[in-house]
């Protein structure tokens, strides 16, 4: 047990104290015990602040810890999302058939992100063009389905409908012993993905503190000099872009579901934007401030989306150019750094006092 | 000999929408490295300046340089404004042109609403073996190859020209040597965005005017530049014209959106063998 923790903590994330670990455990338990005294239609609402979580911590291991800026993680969302309903309307819910649709829906998108990115990356090409490859990719994945709105364009029984999108997916279940499924909806919906954010955010906390997070973070800094350490750069950048892909497509599937609908919008410019704009406002390089961002930001957007979403769109991109400007790091980890500095200040002044070291590996003579 | 032509025509139409569209993103991403997510913006501002102007009952190329010029100008402003600050941190200066596009396109729909009237397109048509051509488009050509011409004799006979081709080799040297060297970044951007808003100005009496029809000319923009590589004077038209083929053979055959998607599959493909783009092959010996 112990170790499996220190496996959780390292350079590579921030809060990695007990305090941190305690307030985590908190708001954990807070939120499983949530849908016992809040109305459904909150709880269904956090549900679907943590549905983006995903999409988010993946471009946040992309972008933040192997400085890859991918423009175009919604190609991913919008592939798992319209293979979900494509498997989904053909062949049901029955059996928990619906868990077999997802993990194949996330698994397609691991791969499109896989060839797209063996091109880019044994290519060899400059950290620029990922970007406008990826944002190329999204945008004509949108276009392409926007013009899919004829009879001719369809799955089996799934319609693809262009750009009013499709709609009616059953929602997910998963297979259980002694009954043919469990329905995820409602509170049981939000368990589920409480308990998968939780999951994928400890998965990637011990992914970027392990060796590969290291490499990562290495090629981040100079990746010519980890490939003089005998990295192959190219392998370790196309892995983190599947795993990014695949994330992207879990949120792509969540949200399909969670909703039951998927449109070509999902794939546009826009809606690209947004996964940037919650990395960077958070702190790409660090997982807990994406994840906190993520879902503020999805909040307020909410809030603000009934005055009109173009005034959401408005203040996010503001956001975005604040942050850029004012605080590159990101806003939660500057914050961060600000109280943890505010703490050491006051509890141990003397902690940053260097101890004369060599004095004492040096014997006198 | 009329198929010859039509194929021609639409070689032609594909190449100037190409070169059109791609230049003033091609010239800011070889001076500066910086690949402006605001460009379909600064299309979006050429169009609607034009479109505007001409209710006043200007003639109409007087709008289309005044919608050419308005980008140019909101482009010196923002480089003076945001992307100057940003010039060591290249990845935070393309995020913040796409924070910029955000709110440009979202600031347009709430104070010019969704879509405004547009002008209609001029000069009617010709007729060659049956087939129906638009004259507008062969002016367009024209202006295409014009602007290709007028660009090269700017970079390559005119004083801006010497200090930016300076200022790209080594912007060090550069300002060692007395161009100043935030001057130079400062006009070219504005001459991008002035590309660009002349891109939307040319192509406004032939497409709708919306707060988003930026986002029909990136894809094709994008994929010219990463074609064409860090060189914009060398590899644009020749990205354009391969592009162009690819383009107009398959849209013919199979339809717009296969002609895109055609596009997207060979900028993958030139990525994968050519990774400096055609002007890495066509400099040879330069920096590339």
């Amino acid at each position: 047990m112990a170790s499996w923790f220190a496996w959780l903590n390292g350079p590579q994330t921030l809060g990695n104290g007990r305090g941190f670990w305690l307030s985590f455990s908190m708001v954990v338990l807070l939120l499983v015990f949530l849908p016992f005294f809040a109305d459904e239609y909150l709880v269904n609402n956090i549900g679907y602040f943590f549905i983006w979580v995903f999409m988010a911590m993946g471009l946040s291991l992309l972008w933040g810890y192997t400085g890859i800026l991918s423009f175009g993680q919604t190609a991913f969302f919008g592939v798992a999302g319209y293979t979900y309903g494509i498997i989904t309307l053909n062949y049901g819910a029955d059996y928990g058939l619906t868990f077999g649709a997802l993990l194949l829906a996330v698994a397609l998108a691991a791969i499109v992100a896989w060839i797209i990115g063996y091109f880019m990356f044994y290519g060899g090409i400059r950290d620029v063009f990922v970007g406008i490859v990826t944002l190329s990719v999204t945008l004509v994945l949108e276009t392409f389905m926007a013009q899919t709105a004829g009879p001719e364009w369809a799955i089996g029984a799934a319609r693809l409908n262009g750009f009013n999108g499709m709609s009616g997916m059953p929602p997910l279940t998963i297979p259980w012993p002694g009954e043919d499924a469990i329905f995820l909806e409602g509170r049981t919906l939000f368990w589920f993905l409480v308990a998968l954010v939780v999951l994928v955010y400890l998965g990637l906390r011990i992914l970027v503190n392990s060796r590969f997070g290291n490499v990562m973070v290495a090629i981040r800094e100079n990746p010519n000099r980890v490939e003089m350490l005998g990295y192959d750069v190219r392998r370790y950048q196309l892995i983190v872009f599947i795993i990014g892909g695949a994330l992207a497509g879990l949120s792509g599937v969540l949200y399909t579901t969670w909703g039951t609908y998927i449109t070509p919008s999902a794939m546009g410019l826009t809606a690209a934007a947004l996964p940037i704009i919650w990395t960077a406002a958070g702190g790409r390089k660090d997982l807990t401030a994406t994840l906190v961002a993520t879902v503020f930001l999805v909040w307020l957007s909410q809030m603000l989306a009934v005055k009109g979403s173009q005034y959401a769109l408005i203040l996010m991109g503001l956001i975005l150019l604040v942050a850029v400007m004012l605080a590159p790091e990101g806003f939660v980890v500057t914050l961060a750094k600000k109280i943890a500095r505010l703490k050491a200040g006051n509890s141990q002044p003397a902690a940053d006092v260097p101890k004369p070291k060599l004095a004492e590996s040096s014997p006198p003579p | 000999m009329t198929e010859f032509f039509a194929f021609l025509y639409l070689w032609g139409d594909a190449f100037t929408f190409l070169v059109l569209s791609a230049m003033g993103l091609a010239i800011i991403f070889g001076m500066m490295g910086v690949i402006n997510l605001a460009h379909g913006e600064f299309i979006m501002c050429g169009a609607y300046v034009t479109v505007l102007t001409s209710r006043l009952n200007l003639p109409l190329p007087l709008c289309m340089f005044c919608g050419a010029l308005a980008a140019g100008i909101i482009g010196v402003i923002l480089e003076r404004l945001i992307i100057r600050h940003l010039y060591h941190r290249l990845f935070d200066s393309i995020v913040a042109t796409w924070a910029i596009s955000l709110i440009v396109t979202q600031g347009t729909l709430i104070f010019a609403g969704p879509s405004i009237e547009g002008i209609k397109t001029p000069f009617g048509s010709f007729n060659i073996g049956g087939y129906s051509f638009s004259t507008y488009r062969v002016v367009l050509m024209a202006i295409a190859v014009l602007t290709l011409i007028a660009l090269y004799l700017l970079f390559m006979k005119t004083k801006y020209g010497v200090r930016a081709r300076a200022t790209i080799q080594n912007p060090r040297m550069a300002q060692a040597l007395g161009v100043d060297t935030g001057r130079i970044y400062s006009l070219t951007f504005g001459l991008g965005a002035a590309l660009a808003g002349l891109a939307g100005a040319l192509y406004a009496p032939t497409t709708t005017t919306v707060p988003t029809m930026g986002s029909a000319f990136i894809v094709q923009s994008f994929v010219t530049v990463v074609v064409g590589g860090a060189n914009a004077l060398v590899g644009t038209a020749p990205a354009a014209g391969i592009l162009g083929i690819i383009q107009s053979w398959l849209g013919a055959a199979f339809g717009q959106t296969i002609g895109q998607i055609g596009l997207l599959v060979t900028v993958i493909l030139v990525v994968r063998l050519l990774p400096k783009g055609l002007s890495g092959v066509l400099s040879r010996g330069g920096n590339g």
